[in-house]
């Protein structure tokens, strides 16, 4: 679905940020991007839709060259990805509904966006996904007067509202609490095996990554030095991503800690994947 | 920082004693200069008048008052096309200041080598020149009258909305902007759904307050033949019938709280 070669940024103050990196997304699959802070995640992800231009190497959507396109294609290719954001990048002054229409706006003519009068199959589907992810008594509302994990939604809204193919994900529970980052977590989960679409999401957080993700990435100073099942995580394979530490309590935490029911089963059943 | 280790204590200073001392200096210099200006100043004013002006300012308020309150129905014309020249020059100043202040921001200029110097010598040209100036040479250009004060306060006016505006346009968040992008959005999209909204309040802010300020210079306009309530001013002022000068400072004076009143509204309403 997404392949990545030899992929290289260097940004224009030297910094090399990718090295080399290969990697190949199948369909469906939901891959947990992890590594310290630096260690060039974000630039990854946006270097597949080119909100960052990568400096060498080429992505593929399918069989779409998207290193190669024009400002016109890589306009409509975008469309084919969505993505969701750190601190959830709502445009905050525009209603709840007007946040998750804006995900067709590379489906949209200038003018009909303009006096927002989207056709009526985008509103019901945008209506269906606020029902999905519980928000549907707040089509209203503007978007800075939600809570975290509330707007979150609604990013995921936009993020689906777009059809994509792919789902790249950035830090989506940096700024929410533990319990609402699993909660989202579980969301994009569910939502991409509903729809069968193949994921990348940056997560620092090793824990939620275990529990969620099929397949772990670790990516050190721009290079991929971890790529398997979360079972394979060990403190020898922690401390190539992240350096030397005392990661057993980490590993522990997974299995022991205070994980519901509902949490554990899903864990089980992730791992049972492998 | 300034830690000195005076017999293996570490002492802790604010400053290092020679930034002290610099410090201290440049306090002394101004002093310096003040005295020595407020004693060129002194030489040079006659003190004998100025001991005397509390008599005269009593004896210009005692001719003001009382204000020739029949007078106003003959300023109610002027007053009006006082607001009209604030208000169309303001709605051309930002008609005008909006595409500039687009092409000088960082983030949004179409070449930062070419069109946003271009827009910056604009905003800067406006700027520099005061409208009671403007309106000296419109006054020339095309004569006499409520136009050259429109056209005055508009010129005026586009430097600074411009550069408020752009100064707002360049603090925008990029994540805003960064997520429009990533739908596929086009160039106008990302700019009406990224970057308006969260520019928007600070837009209706600048305008009601340049329109606020505006206000205020029209009603000067007048004294260099640019039409509103100045003309009469003027007209006043040169024939010292101060009972009709006390009564327009007054109608200013209501005006401008009115125009105080009317924008501190708007903009808590859009904010």
């Amino acid at each position: 679905m997404l392949r990545l070669h030899g992929l290289v940024k260097r940004y224009r103050t030297g910094d090399l940020a990718l090295k080399n990196i290969d990697l190949e997304v199948p369909q469906g699959q939901v891959m947990a991007l992890i590594g310290p802070s630096g260690a060039g995640k974000s630039t990854l992800i946006r270097c597949i839709n080119r909100l960052v231009e990568p400096t060498d190497g080429k992505v593929y959507l399918k069989d779409l060259e998207l290193t190669a396109l024009s400002k016109r294609a890589l306009r409509h290719a975008r469309r084919r990805m969505g993505m969701i954001f750190q601190e959830y990048a709502l445009v905050e002054r525009l209603s709840v509904m007007e946040n998750v229409l804006s995900g067709r706006l590379g489906y949209t003519g200038f003018w009909r966006s303009f006096f927002r009068r989207y056709p009526q199959a985008d509103i019901d589907e945008a209506f269906r996904l606020l029902e999905r992810v519980g928000l549907v008594d707040m089509v209203d509302k503007r978007a800075d007067e939600l809570s975290g994990g509330q707007r979150q939604r609604v990013g995921i809204a936009r993020a689906l509202i777009q059809n994509p193919e792919v789902l790249l994900v950035d830090e989506p529970t940096a700024s929410l609490d533990p319990k609402t980052s699993r909660q989202i977590m579980r969301l994009i989960c569910e939502l991409c095996e509903e729809r069968n679409l193949a994921a990348i999401i940056n997560i620092h957080d090793v824990l939620l990554a275990e529990m969620f993700a099929r397949r772990i990435v670790g990516l050190q100073l721009g290079e991929i030095v971890y790529d398997g099942p979360p079972g394979g995580l060990t403190p020898d394979a922690l401390t190539q991503i992240y350096g030397e530490e005392d990661w057993e309590a980490t590993i522990e935490k997974v299995d022991e800690e205070d994980l519901t029911d509902e949490e554990r089963a899903e864990r089980v059943r992730l791992m049972g994947g492998h | 920082m300034a830690v000195r280790d005076v017999n293996g204590l570490k002492q802790w200073q604010r400053r290092e004693r020679g930034k002290q001392f610099a410090i201290w200096a440049a306090w002394l210099a101004g002093v310096a200069v003040f005295t020595y200006c407020w004693q060129l100043i002194s030489e040079k004013t006659i003190w004998m008048f100025v001991l005397d002006s509390p008599r005269q300012a009593a004896d210009l308020a005692e001719r003001m008052v009382p204000p020739k309150w029949s007078y106003m129905s003959s300023l109610w014309v002027p007053l009006w096309d006082t607001l009209n020249i604030a208000t169309l020059g303001t709605l051309m100043a930002i008609i005008i200041a909006v595409p500039v202040a687009f092409c000088a921001a960082r983030n949004t200029t179409p070449s930062v080598y070419f069109v946003r110097p271009v827009a910056l010598f604009v905003i800067v040209a406006s700027r520099s020149i005061n409208s009671l100036i403007w309106a000296l040479m419109l006054v020339t250009i095309i004569g006499p009258g409520v136009f050259a004060g429109v056209i005055a306060i508009g010129l005026r006016s586009i430097g600074f909305c411009a550069k408020l505006l752009y100064e707002a346009i360049e603090e925008i968040d990029p994540n805003q902007v960064e997520a429009v992008t990533a739908t596929g959005a086009s160039g106008a999209q990302v700019l009406s759904y990224g970057i308006v909204p969260q520019v928007l309040p600070a837009f209706a802010g600048i305008t009601v307050f340049r329109w606020d300020i505006n206000i205020r210079e029209s009603t000067v306009l007048g004294l260099v033949g640019a039409g509103g309530i100045g003309l009469q001013l003027d007209a006043s002022i040169s024939t010292l019938a101060w009972t009709q000068v006390s009564l327009i400072l007054l109608a200013i004076l209501a005006t401008v709280v009115v125009s105080e009143w009317v924008s501190a509204r708007v903009r808590h309403a859009i904010i």
